[in-house]
Parts: C-alpha cells; structure tokens; sequence
C-alpha cells in the first residue's frame, strides 16, 4: 500500500502543519500556484491515500508576488524538477492516450473527435494512433450515444463519451441519469458501468445563453454518479486518468476558457484521487472554497486581500460529487469562516449543497454564515457587459471576504 | 414419463393445415422418449414472411420432438408464472407497476431456441418471460416481484429492473425505448472484442416512435454493428392503438435503409427461423428489424383492465385463433408426440412447480436495512451512511 511521495525532501510528513513553518514565512508572500501540488506515483488498484503539499524548496526564499500568473508559473518552475511544460487540453489528451495505450478496453466516442481531431484538440491525432473502432465519430445523436456508450460499459469496455459542449448532453440526461447512475443498482451490482463522461462547459467569452451552461448544478442529485471538475493541466491529466480507472460513472468537467492554460507537469506517471479536494493556497483567516474557473478570479482576489492584509486559505474543491468534507471540514475547524465562490447558477446548485452539507457537519465551528457567491440566475446573455455581470468577478470576492472578516 | 407405442389409428390425426405432408409420415414412426428424440422434423410456417429489402427466410423449420415438448413447457411456465403474477399482484404482495407477458409467449421461447447465451438480448419492462428464457429461474423471478434479497436483483430492482449478466440478459428498463440505444452499445462492444456475438435490442410498437430508436439505428448501420432491433408489435402502446400513434404501422420498414422482416410473433417456429435468419444476417451484413406481430391477454400492467380500449371479442378471438400454446399442442398432438394427458400432466406439474417457487420466496427475507446504500457506488469510499434520522439505519459502504 505504498505511496511514494515525489515531493522534495519529503519526510513522511503527512499534515499540512508539520511542513511549513509559519514564523520562518510571515511575509504576505505564499507559493505560486503551480508549485502546491499533490504529487506522488500511486499504484493501480489500490486507493489513493491523502497526501499532503509538500512545499518544494524555492518556497522558502522569498516570492515577490502572493499568486502567480501563468508568466511566473513558467518562470517558477524551471528551477524545480524537470517536467514538461504543457497546456490543459493536451495534459486531456495525454492522460486520455496513456490510458488508451495501458488498457486496450478504453474507447472514446463524441462527435468530431476522429478525423476532425476534436472541436478543443482534445482527441488530436488519437485517431490515427489507434484506429477508428476506438476513437469513434458519431453522429449529431447524444441521447444515443451516449446510450451506447453506458451499453458497451455494461459490458466491460470503458467508454469515454464527449460532449462537445456540456449543455448539449441535456438531451442524454435520461441516459445518464436512470442507465448511467442507476443500473449498478437496480441490477443488485451485476453490472458496472466505467464510464466517463466528459466535456466543456461553463460561462465562456459571449458564447450565448444555451452555450454557456452550467450542468454540474443538474447531475448533482443523481446517484450512482461521481462528478469532479478539472482546473490547471496538472489536476487535469490526473484526474482524466483516474476517471478512466474508476470503476463508478464519472462526468469531468472542464471549462471552455481553460484550455489554453500553460502549466509545468511532472515526466512521470500520475494519478491524482478523484474523491480529494486540492489545497491551493493555506491561511488563517477564512476558507475560500472553488472550482474550475473561479479559482483564478479567487486567487485574484487573494492577491488584493492579500496586500490588504487578510490570509484567504483557498480551496479547489475539485471533486463536485461527494464532496471532500474532510480537508474541507478541516479547513473550517481552523479558520471559522467559509465563502463560497462558484459559477453555477444561485439556484440549486453545487455551493447551496455545500453550503447545507458545511452547516449540518461542522455548524458549530461557524463564526459567521456561509456565504456564497454564484452566477445569477439569469440565461448567460450574450452582450460582453452584461455577461461579466452574470459571473463572480474578483472584486465581489473581496468585498465579500472583507464583510465576512469584520 | 413412459410414453406407450404408437398405433397406426395416429396417421388419420395428422389433418392440421399446419404440418405439411412429411409430417404424417413422420407420425407413423413410433414414438421414443421425447427428452432425447432429436429426429428432425420440417414444419411449415403458416403465415408467410414479409420483406422489406431483404429475402426471407424460407417457410420450412427444422425442428425435433424434443425442441417442439420444450417448446410447450417453457411457454406453459412462463404463461402459469404471469397467470400466478396477476392473484399476487391482487394480494397486493407484488407492488408498484407489474407489466404481464402472457400472449406473447412465443417470441420469449422461439428466439432462445435461436441463439446461444453468449448472445445478448435486451427489452424493456415487459422482462419476466424474457428473463425466464435466458435461464433465469422462478424463484428468483417472485422474490424479485416480491421484493426479497432471493431476488435477481437482490430485491433493490423489481418487476421493470430484471437482469442475468451471466446469460446475456441485459434487463429490464423502465424508460420506453431508452434501452435501444444501450442494445446498440452492446452489439458496439461485441464488435470491439471480435467474438461473433449478436444482440437483439427489443422494443414494443410504442416505442417504435421513439427518435433515439432511429438515431440509434442510423449509428449502428454506420457502424456495421451486429445489433438486432426486434419490434414486439402487440398493437397497443398502453391505451392507444397502434393505428393512432403510428402514421406508417409497418414497423418492419420504418428501418429504411435497414432491412427489415415482419413475423408471426404467435408462432414460435416463426420467431425461431426469423431470429436464426437474423443473426446470420447481422454478423454479415449489419442490422436488420424484426417485426413480431403479437398480442397481450392483459392489459399494459396490472392497473390496466385493457379492456377499454379494445373488446373482450377481440381478445377471445386471439386466444382461440393464435394463442401460441395451443398451436404447439396441437402440433405435438398432430405429430403424436405425447399424448392428451402426457401434457396435462405436464402442465399440473409446471403448477406446482410455481406455486412451490412462491412459497418459497414468500418466505425469503426482506432486504437488510444496510442494502439501501450498497451497490451505490462499484467502489465505496469507507464513508458512513444513515438514514433520515441518522438513528435507526447506520452503514459503512464499502
């Protein structure tokens, strides 16, 4: 059961406390967002054990900035271990081609993901590596290829099915919902169903109201399911990989605006654990708790609060569905404020469930309310103003932080 | 059961239109045990085949004495278990939504006598006869209904959610026509793994209006997939006609460029030559339809007299005409090969056999309170479950 750490002088050292000392850095100055990362080479079966960030050691000298951009992350790391410098959408690619390579059951299904290379060059040059009866064109047909996909998982292959646009899988939502999330079940465990779901969505750059959807927000009450949402190349590539390994449905979500994010990630094999929340950024005075996009309006956001002297701890959530209620509830139990940032709608979606599932486990440790802070409850007008005015923007997070803080 | 010799008074029963000529002479030979008799015998379909870009099959079965007896006692069963299913559902012991099979028989048994369990067959809720063909026993069956952990699906599933993976039996749904397109996804995944296997997606005349059906189809004959779309036309989507719902009822050539084949879904012979005829057509030349022109005696469930839209004339007239257990008594009488009381006695036996099964599954237990949560997730995450009150159910999944 071992899980060997390949952070950098790494003792065992599994608690975020013993890691760092906080006296040695009291400057305003935290890592850079590439550099907190979980990284450790897990073995297939077993189950990924929590590990901790272990700080590599440039941490220690001082960092100018609070958060990195993606020009200093480019920066920052060529003094760390060697990698390769990608970005998000070829991180997917690459997990999705190292597990195709690792087990010949994996196929991919989705419309334009053969010849054409895949509408965000996700599936680019698969096609030609391995054949179109594993990487499969379909037809403009979701409800039933997405049937399709769920039908050959029964029995033992392990499809991956795109959308190429999440909103569009509405129309396979009965598939996913009553097949996907519930043959496991009503079949008495006969069947499994490995499959994995994935494709952009989210607010993108004036895409229109049906092209900017949100369906984190609609699959969440489905059982049977396991949602997680991908946000930096690093988290990409390893949680594609671990969804493909993951015997339950997973949908993955990614974010039209993120694929063009540029990251360092490591040589090595990884899989990251699909059930874990990412710690970007530990403080003391509030819990700041994200996904996908919003993680970086928050870390813009932290910048400011930052030089404004608070200490956001900031938290991706990463697994949407069941939510990691340990590393959050820890969180909680040490800095007795939570603010919620995300991009789904108010209504019904994932921060009124974390929101309900933080106050019925850890109210006790609360010194304020949970606030959240969503989308509006409005169709993603098209107009470039008034779509900045349906999303989060950093501003709002810091008046928010510094009215939860008083 | 000791079958007496033949005596050469048998040769003038042989007048049934249905059997050809061949047949009165095969009557005239006598009569071994019927569990091994696997003589062939040709009987001619009485209905002929329509086409639509294809050629049919031919008329003539080749069947045996064995294949025709098992015939009947796999078609009394299923018929005794739905007949049995309905006095339960009126003691309220089955619950919820109960759909009965009872008519339609024959294209259960026919296609299984076609086919070997590593093909895969997928229906939707109408399953319990299906489920009994694919070798499921009856036990499990009541259970299930009765929602015991002996159940096939551990009690959690019930009438609409029967399944068997270890024979192909892909269920069980309760959505109308979702299942097409995960019937697709099988024959996708026998092609992917190259093992010469067919599956026969079956869908009802209702369904057949469903657009997952023909976006379904089109990816599968693009695909060149060994999937079979049999329609079960029994003439009735619940209350509505098939006349009212379908502006062109032909569903045999609603495939288009598929090529389709209409049979008579009453006679099991039929069914078996179509299905037979089929497969070879699938793993050659990609999809095909199959429409069985069938009937129900029920009602769509059990919380439908079924009379309301249809007359009790209409009914009867079916169960004396083309009632499926007739013709194969007939036939087995015709060819002599059991007697009047032989299969009477089968049939108290299959009887008892049933009502043995529901008192044994009367008596299996309820599920545990702990299997709300399991089967859940395939691999758990070691979190602990309650129930509403966080009192009275606790588990660890695993």
């Amino acid at each position: 059961m071992a899980a060997t750490f390949q952070g950098l002088g790494a003792a065992a050292a599994l608690s975020l406390s013993g890691s760092f000392d906080p006296n040695r850095l009291h400057l305003p100055c935290r890592r850079s967002l590439s550099v907190t990362r979980l990284s450790f080479v897990v073995r297939l079966e077993e189950r990924i054990v929590s590990g901790s960030n272990l700080p590599p050691r440039r941490a220690q000298q001082l960092v100018s900035k609070a958060v990195a951009t993606k020009a200093d992350a480019a920066s920052a790391s060529t003094a760390s271990k060697p990698g390769h410098e990608l970005l998000l959408f070829e991180a997917l690619r690459e997990g999705l081609e190292e597990e195709m390579d690792r087990d010949p059951q994996v196929c991919v299904m989705g419309e334009d993901v053969g010849h054409y290379g895949g509408s965000y060059k996700v599936t680019k040059g698969l096609a030609d590596k391995f054949g179109d009866l594993r990487v499969l064109d379909t037809p403009i047909a979701e409800n039933a290829f997405t049937g399709m996909g769920i039908g050959a998982a029964m029995t033992g292959l392990r499809p991956v099915v795109e959308g190429m646009n999440m909103g569009f899988l509405l129309l396979a939502f009965n598939q996913i919902s009553n097949n996907c999330g519930m043959l496991h079940y009503t079949s008495g465990g006969q069947f499994k169903i490995p499959i994995v779901i994935r494709g952009p969505g989210g607010v993108g750059r004036q895409l229109g109201a049906e092209h900017s959807q949100r369906l984190e927000s609609y699959f969440q009450s489905i059982p049977g399911i396991q949602m997680v949402a991908c946000s930096t190349p690093y988290n990409a590539k390893g949680l594609m990989k671990a969804a493909i390994r993951s015997e339950n449905p997973v949908i993955l979500f990614e974010h039209v605006l993120l694929y063009n994010l540029k990251e360092r990630i490591p040589d090595e094999e990884y899989v990251l654990n699909l059930e874990e929340a990412e710690m970007v950024r530990p403080g003391e005075h509030i819990t700041i708790l994200t996904y996908s996009r919003m993680r970086y309006h928050v870390m813009q956001a932290a910048k400011t609060l930052v030089n404004k002297g608070y200490d956001p701890e900031v938290i991706d959530i990463r697994s949407l569905k069941p939510f990691d209620l340990y590393t959050i509830g820890n969180s909680v139990k040490k800095t007795h404020r939570v603010l919620i940032v995300e991009e789904c709608m108010r209504t019904g979606g994932i921060g009124a469930s974390l929101t309900a599932a933080i106050t019925e486990n850890f109210h006790d440790y609360l010194d304020a309310p949970i606030m959240c802070l969503s989308s509006q409850d409005v169709p993603t007008p098209y107009a470039g103003t008034l779509e900045n005015w349906t999303v989060v923007q950093p501003a709002q997070i810091v008046t928010a932080v510094e009215q939860l803080c008083q | 059961m000791a079958l007496s010799r033949l005596s050469s008074s048998s040769a003038s029963r042989c007048v049934d239109l249905l059997i050809n000529p061949l047949a009165a002479a095969a009557a005239a030979i006598p009569r071994r045990l019927i569990s091994s008799d696997t003589t062939p015998i040709t009987v001619e379909t009485s209905v002929p085949f329509s086409v639509h870009n294809c050629d049919g099959p031919s008329r003539s079965v080749e069947t045996t004495p064995k294949e025709l007896v098992s015939f009947f006692k796999d078609m009394a069963t299923m018929r005794r278990m739905e007949i049995a299913a309905d006095s339960l559902y009126k003691a309220k012991l089955i619950r919820g939504f109960c759909h009965l099979y009872d008519g339609q028989e024959a294209v259960a048994v026919g296609m299984e006598a076609a086919i070997t369990k590593k093909d895969c067959i997928i229906t939707a809720y109408r399953d319990h006869c299906t489920f009994l063909g694919r070798g499921g026993t009856l036990l499990e069956c009541f259970s299930e209904l009765m929602g015991r952990k002996a159940g096939c699906s551990k009690g959690k599933g019930g009438s609409m959610h029967f399944y068997k993976k270890d024979s192909g039996f892909y269920g069980g749904h309760g959505i109308v026509g979702a299942q097409i397109p995960l019937g697709c996804g099988l024959a996708f995944a026998q092609k992917y793994s190259k093992d010469e296997n067919v599956t026969f997606a079956l869908y009802g005349d209702g369904a057949a209006n469903q657009g997952q059906l023909f976006e379904a189809l089109n990816i599968a004959c693009l695909w060149d997939l060994p999937a079979i779309l049999v329609c079960e036309n029994n003439h009735y989507g619940m209350g509505t006609a098939e006349w009212r719902a379908a502006k062109s009822p032909a569903y045999y050539k609603r495939g288009d460029y598929a090529p389709g084949l209409k049979v008579d879904g009453m006679d099991a012979l039929a069914v078996k030559q179509a299905c037979k005829f089929a497969k070879e057509h699938a793993l050659k030349n990609g999809p095909i339809i199959l429409e069985m022109d069938t009937y129900r005696y029920h009602g769509h469930s059990m919380s439908d007299p079924g009379s309301t839209y249809r007359t009790r004339d209409e009914i009867s007239g079916v169960r004396q005409e083309r009632d499926p257990i007739e013709r194969i008594r007939k036939l087995v009488l015709s060819l002599d090969l059991a007697t009047e009381k032989e299969l009477k006695d089968m049939e108290k036996e299959i009887r008892k056999e049933v009502d043995d099964a529901i008192a044994q599954a009367k008596e299996s237990p309820m599920p545990d309170p702990s299997e709300l949560f399991t089967n859940v997730y395939a691999k758990g995450f070691g979190t602990e479950v309650y129930g509403a009150d966080r009192k009275e159910v606790r588990s660890v999944l695993p």
